[in-house]
């Protein structure tokens, strides 16, 4: 079972970020996660090692290759993390409130 | 006590609502105009929207530029579909990481309420996976702005 904490520092890193993003359109193998970043195949192979030791991706072996899916773990997990999302958009909204104010304030001074 | 609510619904949206103390029509315009996107979009403390581009009409372009003053930062791109003013807007938008990440398919709704706005959120991903990773992505904000909250009161 993977802990959180695991899955935060996993996903602390934006490559591993975008090799979630990418895993999300589909399974895929090293080659094929490596080709957009400029990085080699063992330092993609190594984000891949900790992503899986998170429990956030599942890899399978077909021949020689070993091709990566998001974990269905990863998807029950990733609901728990809504709460710090929601952090995120609050204070958004919490500046929106500001903004607002400042333009109802405007627009009473305009009238006046 | 939060005014802002986030849930997942069915298997590929996020709905999110909130209320705010102002008109439909300036909950809009601060959704539609990029002096006043650039004011509150911003995610966690010290980041800033340098470059925001916000063209409301249907086909009109969106790209949102964050950085976080020191060096880092992503950017957004997406397209208008459809403006109700000061009411609804649909939109497409798309996370670069920096590759493209799928589409979300936004429908923004501003409705009335007593003497001021509920706004309603509708966010479309093309699957279950790809929610979790955008919220996975976002989430990311999340933590550094709680981060900041943390050492503050330390």
């Amino acid at each position: 079972m993977p802990t959180l904490d695991a899955a935060f520092s996993a996903l602390a890193d934006p490559t591993r970020r975008a090799i979630l993003a990418r895993l999300a359109l589909g399974e895929a193998t090293v080659m094929e996660i490596a080709e957009p970043f400029s990085m080699t195949q063992p330092g993609v192979s190594r984000h891949l090692k900790v992503l899986e030791e998170a429990g956030l991706i599942v890899r399978r072996i077909e021949g020689t290759k070993r091709p990566c899916r998001l974990a269905p773990s990863a998807i029950s997990e990733i609901d728990r993390w809504l709460d710090k999302l929601r952090q995120a958009l609050a204070k958004n909204y919490d500046r929106l409130d500001d903004v607002l104010a400042e333009m109802q304030s405007k627009k009473r001074k305009g009238r006046r | 006590m939060s005014k802002l609510t986030l849930m997942t619904e069915g298997e590929k949206h996020v709905v999110v609502t909130r209320r705010f103390a102002a008109p439909p029509e300036a909950v809009y315009r601060a959704h539609t105009e990029p002096k006043l996107i650039q004011k509150w979009m911003l995610g966690p403390d010290g980041w800033t929207m340098p470059v925001c581009v916000c063209e409301a009409r249907p086909g009109g372009k969106i790209r949102y530029e964050w950085a976080d003053g020191k060096g880092g930062g992503f950017y957004l791109t997406g397209e208008f579909v459809e403006l109700v003013p000061f009411s609804r807007i649909v939109h497409v938008e798309r996370m670069h990481l920096p590759d493209p990440c799928p589409d979300n398919h936004v429908e923004t709704r501003f409705e009335p309420d007593r003497s001021g706005t509920l706004m309603t959120m509708q966010m479309t991903l093309p699957d279950a996976q790809t929610r979790a990773a955008m919220l996975a992505s976002g989430m990311e904000q999340g933590m550094e702005a709680s981060y900041v909250r943390l050492e503050a009161m330390v």
